[in-house]
């Protein structure tokens, strides 16, 4: 019996001892976390001295770029941010990119409370983030496809339509061409930097008549493949054969008409900064020069989204 | 042998009371986590909960239905979501229950040990299944099933809104099944609990198995069986996965074809996107949801304690 109790209480110790270690763990990374930035700043000032006498040798120098650049914002941005981080980071082994994916209003949130160097969002930004202090950069632009599913014989909507199907007023496949059958309006959650696009850009803010509002777009898609009917919006580098996306008033939805900007349904990607992207360490400056660069333009347009310039 | 073991005990008695001393201590720090984890919860949920019942008004919170959170005068109605999860709630308990207490008198007084040795596995194996498993096959079987009987009933509507199957019949039914192991497991706890005597009497006055189950064994485990019925509404009223997948979480009047969403779900779908005061409205709703968990865990307390005064 006592045995026992010796070996309870030895076990329990030792897993006290055990979460013990890995909270003061937990601490230590936090802790290092929150002296990264100040090391960085001070990085950068004992850099820029070297620097200012030798401006032309700048982008050579640029490689010895270290420190870490921390971003959180929308889902919809989470290809690109994985797809920039990996490159840029192969680019510059010094520098470590992380990046969470917890929605553009988070996003923006973690940037203001200074828990983030970017916050990205898949919308333009609000006046009440602007506000605080958050600097909208626009790195690139996405377009929105309508798809349905692959049965239905309608090609093609025109914004009008579109308007009214998602508003209710057209409820059947057969008042805009179709075969007859119904339509399953399908969108997203309230707050969706999809939906928010979509309902902007067509003028019907919180006008739709949603019969399912889903929380991803990868919801969307099933739902719209699964189920005869069905009408949804996802981001355009989503598309894929088990879903038609629609041409909008005769335009198909590829990147050159989006581009040239004859097909309507595009949002912009927003890697806001608490401040302008010059007063930002030299790490995210780094990232920027990146964006704009043709390596980072390659990475861009490799995800399925559309470069600014 | 025995005796060896008595004289350790006597020989290190200093060292057995500091043994003693310090599992008391021990056993205080943990009991204190929980406590603490739930006073923090409790304190974060009001303090985080009660500003937006304030800002937007308890009218025009709870009495309004008109959810639009984004709009440029945004409302905040989420009757119909509260509605939602009462009526879904209830009718999710109103199927589960009746078929999950038979289960349990099935187990415990009428199966033949071959086909308990199936049951009883499957029931505990219905537990342990993760609910997004259960959205899923509800996404799968439901709502085509669903969808089917939609385009049958509302053919000639001109006001019905086609939801493809994603309504709050198919959200109820899997509740249904999901609080299936809850309510068999108590329950079954609860009727094996009677004492045997009062079954042999029953069964010496004459009385049929049958007539002995319904009017003597199942009105003795009443409170077990009332705990089960709680802790199946508790279990219901909480889920969100598996019914997010199959509700359509459009805000509606629950009614059984409309597309709905409830107080779980309005939480999981907008929290990620949400800022500002519609992020507050839903930290309200997680109050809300924690203020209706709180009152069935009291009530579930109160059938417990009166259960055992009156065995008593």
């Amino acid at each position: 019996m006592k045995k026992i109790t010796t070996k309870t209480v030895a076990v329990l110790a030792a897993a006290i001892l055990a979460a013990g270690t890995l909270m003061a763990c937990g601490a230590k990374e936090e802790a290092v976390e929150v002296n990264e930035p100040v090391e960085a700043k001070a990085e950068e000032q004992a850099v820029e001295p070297v620097e200012e006498p030798a401006p032309a040798v700048e982008e050579e120098q640029a490689v010895n770029v270290s420190g870490s650049i921390s971003m959180a914002g929308s889902t919809s941005m989470e290809k690109l941010a994985n797809a920039v981080a990996e490159s840029f980071m192969a680019k510059y082994p010094e520098v470590t990119v992380t990046a969470e994916f917890t929605g553009s209003s988070a996003g923006i949130e973690a940037l203001t409370a200074k828990s983030v160097d970017i916050g990205n969002s898949s919308r333009a930004l609000k006046d009440s983030e602007k506000e605080a202090g958050a600097v909208e950069n626009i790195v690139a632009i996405d377009g929105i496809a309508v798809v349905t599913e692959p049965t239905n014989t309608v090609a093609g909507l025109t914004k009008q339509q579109l308007i009214d199907i998602y508003t209710g007023k057209i409820k059947n496949w057969s008042e805009v061409g179709g075969e007859d059958g119904v339509i399953i309006v399908v969108g997203r959650e309230a707050g969706s930097g999809t939906r928010g696009a979509f309902e902007e850009i067509l003028k019907i803010e919180d006008a739709c008549a949603y019969a399912n509002e889903l929380d991803s777009t990868g919801a969307v898609m099933a739902k719209v493949a699964s189920t005869k009917g069905a009408i949804g919006y996802v981001s355009l580098d989503v598309i894929d054969e088990t879903v038609t996306a629609l041409a909008l008033d005769e335009v198909e939805p590829t990147v050159e008409n989006i581009k040239s900007g004859s097909y309507f349904l595009s949002r912009p990607f927003v890697m806001a900064t608490l401040g302008e992207v010059s007063e930002q360490n030299e790490a995210v400056q780094a990232l920027f020069e990146y964006l704009k660069s043709d390596e980072g333009k390659e990475v861009i347009t490799s995800v399925g989204l559309i470069t600014v310039d | 042998m025995k005796t060896a073991e008595t004289n350790k005990l006597s020989g290190r008695k200093q060292n057995k009371s500091a043994v003693e001393e310090i599992a008391q201590i021990v056993f205080t720090i943990c009991a204190s986590f929980t406590i603490l984890a739930v006073f923090s919860i409790l304190l974060y949920m009001f303090l985080n909960g009660m500003p937006a019942l304030f800002k937007v008004g308890i009218k025009g919170l709870l009495f309004e239905t008109v959810w639009k959170p984004t709009a440029a005068e945004p409302q905040y109605g989420i009757l119909y979501v509260i509605l939602t999860s009462v009526v879904g709630t209830f009718m999710a308990v109103l199927i589960g229950v009746p078929i999950g207490i038979l289960t349990a008198v099935f187990l415990a007084e009428a199966a033949p040990n071959r086909l308990a040795a199936v049951v009883k596995p499957a029931v505990e194996l219905l537990a342990g299944i993760p609910s997004v498993i259960y959205g899923l096959l509800g996404i799968m079987i439901l709502n085509p099933l669903m969808y089917k009987q939609e385009l049958a009933l509302f053919k000639d509507s001109e006001t019905h809104q086609f939801t493809g199957g994603a309504n709050l019949i198919s959200a109820v039914l899997v509740l249904a099944i999901m609080i299936l192991p809850t309510v068999i497991n108590m329950s079954e706890t609860a009727i094996r609990a009677v004492h045997p005597s009062l079954k042999s009497s029953s069964l010496a006055l004459g009385a049929t198995h049958m007539q002995t189950i319904f009017h003597v064994i199942l009105p003795a485990a009443k409170s077990g069986i009332f705990a089960a019925i709680m802790l199946g509404v508790g279990r219901a009223i909480g889920e969100a996965m598996a019914i997010t997948l199959v509700s359509g979480s459009s805000v509606n009047l629950p009614l059984p074809f409309n597309s709905v969403r409830f107080l779980t779900t309005a939480l999981v779908s907008e929290m990620g996107y949400a800022s500002d005061l519609h992020r507050e409205v839903l930290f309200t709703i997680g109050l809300i949801l924690f203020v209706f968990i709180m009152i069935i865990n009291i009530l579930m307390e109160r059938i417990i304690k009166k259960g055992g005064n009156m065995d008593a």
